[in-house]
């Protein structure tokens, strides 16, 4: 299909890109205006300049951290797919499973990550604690949303598959599972920006236990050094790393689906 | 040149009853052969059971009464039951499947691999006029193109009996026209037994040989007619003929929902 876009389409989407861009623009400006009429101290407010000279300046010390985070985030991210989308299939599967334990998912979600942090960070390595931060708070959004998917299969469907003698296996991998993608993926968007926020929790959490080295933890830091424009910086990379995990699962997405999900279908009017 | 309606009964229901779990009497001692060639309309008001009297002959439903015969017939043996097609109200189509891959679902089900059962999709296809359409998506289809995937998907195993519910009722009515005469074609062509499930007094006139008419609550059968005519195509549904049937038809019908209000009252 080609793309023609019409004068008031193309004028729409330039107003799209335009506007939050000047908006950012704007408050940059007004930004390093405060700073410079009132001639606030670099310790208190540095200047946006100052804020990305020392994101340059500190690259080797914030790269390291940023690595740190990334990984800890995609390492979240990954087991929050793994047991998020295994145990709604198990939970599809056995009814027993399921009233055994699906309490306990919502328990673990509803109860805040900050307060679990510090216990977690008594009774496993840091890593390891981070991680099942990352994952405590990214895994039920893939769970509720894969079981929501799962549970609306057309009955219909399910009822064709039967009357030709498909196997729970089957019915499971070629009817169930395709069906429930779109929730699923909706949960993975979810779960990617929560996974980067479970990360963070952590991190601040471990704070002064001195082995960190993610980007909280550098914020943390650098909190206590008051080196506020380091801290600017890590927070600037931490915003970076959490919109572009949410464009990729975003991209992701609109992948999988586009050839057939209503959600990707462009409409004409 | 339709095949008369005379055939031996391939599956018979004796005394088939069907209580939900609700309590709601869907069917309550209905008896009923369906003849092997023949093409069968189910006609009645809305919770007269015809539906779930479909689903029971599918096999998808079990009566909570009564049994359900398969008979061997011509050359079937007793396979007929594993021989059916379905299609419902709804074109029921796996959105993340191409058209293709739609109507290969049954024969996939069925163990047959894709090289194998290529010629038999394009020829489901063809059947319905969609050869063309074998990688489309069913979103990129209207309403009616979606239920002729549905009805080339009930035929790519070559079914001796296919069953539908009220399979064109959510068609607009010139779509629905065609695809009653491309349906008729299909069933003198591949010489198999259509059980049809419909609202529409119209519709079963037209296209069946029998029109079963049913009441409501509990759904048992009212009465039955004959449609004796030599041929269903656009002359037959503007003759004098069909509009004596349509009467005829739509007065038993009348007279099955007056039962129903009577046995209510």
């Amino acid at each position: 299909m080609s793309e023609v876009l019409t004068a008031g389409e193309a004028r729409e989407r330039i107003l799209r890109i335009l506007l939050p861009a000047v908006v950012f623009v704007l408050i940059v400006i007004a930004w390093d205006l405060v700073v410079r009429i009132n001639d606030i101290p670099p310790y208190i407010l540095p200047s946006p300049g100052l804020v990305v000279a020392t994101l340059f300046d500190d690259w080797p010390i914030l790269s390291t951290s940023l690595f740190a985070t990334l990984e800890t985030t995609f390492e979240g991210l990954a087991l929050a797919i793994v047991g998020g989308v295994g145990l709604a299939v198990l939970f599809n599967q056995s009814r027993l499973i399921e009233h055994s334990l699906y309490p306990y998912a919502v328990i673990l979600q509803v109860t805040p990550v900050v307060a679990i942090a510090p216990l977690l960070l008594i009774y496993l390595p840091q890593q390891a604690a981070v991680l099942a931060c990352a994952w405590i708070v990214a895994f039920f959004p893939v769970l509720a949303n894969t079981t929501l998917g799962l549970n609306s299969v057309d009955h219909n469907l399910a009822d064709l598959f039967r009357m030709y003698g498909a196997s729970r296996w089957r019915v499971l991998w070629e009817l169930k599972l395709p069906a429930a993608l779109p929730n699923m993926l909706a949960g993975l968007k979810i779960a990617g920006g929560l996974s980067l926020i479970g990360a963070v929790v952590a991190e601040i959490a471990a704070g002064s236990a001195g082995a960190g080295s993610g980007l909280a933890y550098r914020i943390a830091e650098s909190g206590y050094r008051l080196n506020i424009p380091r801290m600017f910086a890590a927070l600037l990379l931490l915003s970076i790393v959490g919109i572009v995990i949410f464009l990729l699962l975003s991209m992701f997405s609109h992948l999988m689906l586009r050839r057939w999900h209503e959600s990707a279908t462009v409409r004409e009017r | 040149m339709a095949p008369p309606a005379s055939g031996s009964p391939i599956v018979s229901l004796r005394g088939v009853a069907k209580t939900f779990g609700t309590g709601t009497v869907a069917l309550d001692g209905l008896d009923l052969d369906v003849r092997e060639g023949e093409f069968l309309s189910l006609l009645g008001p809305s919770g007269c059971g015809k539906s779930s009297a479909l689903r029971i002959v599918a096999g998808l439903s079990e009566p909570s009464r009564g049994i359900v015969e398969w008979r061997g017939g011509r050359d079937l043996g007793s396979n007929a039951r594993d021989n059916l097609g379905f299609v419902f109200q709804e074109p029921t189509l796996m959105p993340w499947a191409t058209v293709f891959g739609n109507v290969f679902l049954p024969l996939k089900l069925a163990g047959v691999d894709k090289a194998a059962a290529a010629p038999r999709v394009t020829e489901a296809l063809a059947y319905v006029g969609l050869a063309d359409f074998a990688k489309a998506y069913p979103r990129e289809l209207s309403g009616g193109m979606k239920m002729r995937v549905s009805i080339a998907r009930a035929l790519v195993t070559q079914p001796r009996v296919l069953l539908m519910d009220e399979p064109f009722a959510a068609l607009d009515e010139i779509t629905r026209f065609k695809l009653n005469d491309d349906l008729l074609a299909l069933w003198r062509r591949l010489d198999m037994t259509v059980v049809f499930v419909t609202h529409s007094v119209f519709e079963s006139v037209f296209l069946s040989q029998r029109v079963v008419v049913m009441t409501a609550r509990p759904g048992r059968i009212h009465t039955e007619l004959a449609i004796e005519t030599a041929e269903r195509d656009g002359r037959f549904r503007t003759s004098a003929m069909y509009a004596a049937y349509c009467r005829l038809t739509s007065e038993a019908l009348g007279q099955a929902i007056d039962a129903h209000a009577e046995a209510a009252a």
